[in-house]
């Protein structure tokens, strides 16, 4: 097993094991403390749910219709061009607008794909590495006095493409 | 905005179906799609409750805390116009949750972190430089295990659906120093 795997499965173990002595240690009740945080857990799983449902059959009726396959094909060139995958545009598009969109998008591809193809794995990390910047900009903004957020999108946008060609260029290679 | 776009996939895709006469086949994953949804949204409900339970242990045991006080120095770099020791807190407290997943309670911090800035601000309409770099950090996710994505790979029968963790944290790193970088730029122009 090579260095990166080791790793990369004994992370989630040792911040588990990391916690629990912590817990311990500081002598906090860790079960009700557990218990409190993942009850919040379920709430916010049943607060998607609605969204997800929504974004569920939009997607689907968009991709089984063949629309999607059309959308594809349009972008091909300019895909081919600067070496993205074409099957990951509809992700692209979608997650800066919806997580939970992001997330049904995920669950198509790595379906029809295969999540240990290139373009599986290439997805996966892109959506890993991204959030919502529309609904980062709604909520944070709203909560201020500001009306000029003045380079924030513009910023935003360039941190996304970057992450995503970051996301492109390291799946080939790791 | 979502409602244009979500009326526009569930048209689009109806109006492609009737015109290839792929009309049957929506159909069936009309009523399929919504099973799927419900099923995909309560497989993803355990993974959040248990890792939401384990960082509610982190916060409790005062871990976080701990942790957010370690990688505070970064911050004068990051935000030199903040001063106010506790609005630094609030940001802190955002980002390391953030970190570790806890999407929810990174957002309690950040509201309150975003409340203190627009004071500072003296409620001004345009943005400081501050609100600024402390929204594209948000945006960019500096998320390190990205649990949900691991789930959903495991679910679709991924022979090594971790694989993909050192990957994401490069990822995410280049977005958000990419972030910090433009902001910065940005900042220096005026």
């Amino acid at each position: 097993m090579d260095i990166l795997k080791l790793i990369s499965y004994s992370i989630i173990p040792s911040l588990l094991t990391i916690i629990l002595v912590f817990g311990l240690v500081k002598k906090v009740d860790i079960y009700k403390l557990f218990i409190e945080g993942a009850k919040e857990g379920i709430h916010t799983a049943a607060h998607i749910m609605p969204y997800m449902i929504a974004i569920f059959v939009a997607i689907a009726f968009f991709n089984t219709s063949g629309a999607l396959g059309i959308l594809e094909r349009l972008f091909t060139p300019i895909c081919q061009l600067i070496g993205f995958p074409s099957e990951l545009l509809s992700l692209l598009f979608i997650k800066p607008v919806s997580g939970s969109g992001g997330l049904a998008f995920i669950k198509t591809i790595l379906d029809q794909y295969g999540a240990d193809s290139y373009v599986g794995r290439t997805a996966s990390v892109m959506m890993g590495s991204a959030e919502t910047i529309f609904y980062t900009l709604a909520v944070y903004f709203g909560v201020t006095s500001v009306k000029n957020g003045r380079y924030v999108l513009v910023s935003g946008f360039i941190a996304y493409f970057a992450g995503v060609a970051a996301s492109v260029i390291i799946c080939k290679y790791i | 905005m979502m409602g244009y776009i979500w009326s526009g996939l569930m048209i689009i895709g109806i109006m492609t179906a009737t015109l290839s006469g792929r009309l049957e086949a929506l159909n069936t994953v009309f009523f399929q799609s919504c099973e799927e949804a419900v099923l995909f949204t309560i497989g993803l409900a355990g993974i959040m409750a248990l890792w939401s339970g384990m960082m509610n242990i982190a916060k409790g045991a005062g871990m976080i805390q701990a942790f957010s006080r370690a990688v505070k120095p970064i911050l004068s770099y990051i935000f030199p116009e903040e001063k106010n020791e506790e609005t630094l807190s609030l940001i802190v407290m955002n980002m390391v949750m953030n970190m570790f997943g806890a999407g929810n309670s990174a957002t309690v911090f950040g509201i309150k972190a975003m409340k203190a800035l627009d004071k500072s601000n003296h409620y001004r309409k345009r943005a400081s430089s501050t609100m600024c770099m402390f929204l594209v950090i948000n945006m960019s996710s500096v998320q390190l295990i990205p649990l949900t994505i691991i789930k959903i790979r495991n679910d679709v029968g991924s022979l090594d659906s971790v694989d993909i963790l050192i990957p994401t944290i490069i990822a995410t790193s280049v977005s958000t120093l990419s972030g910090i970088a433009i902001c910065k730029f940005f900042e220096r122009r005026g």
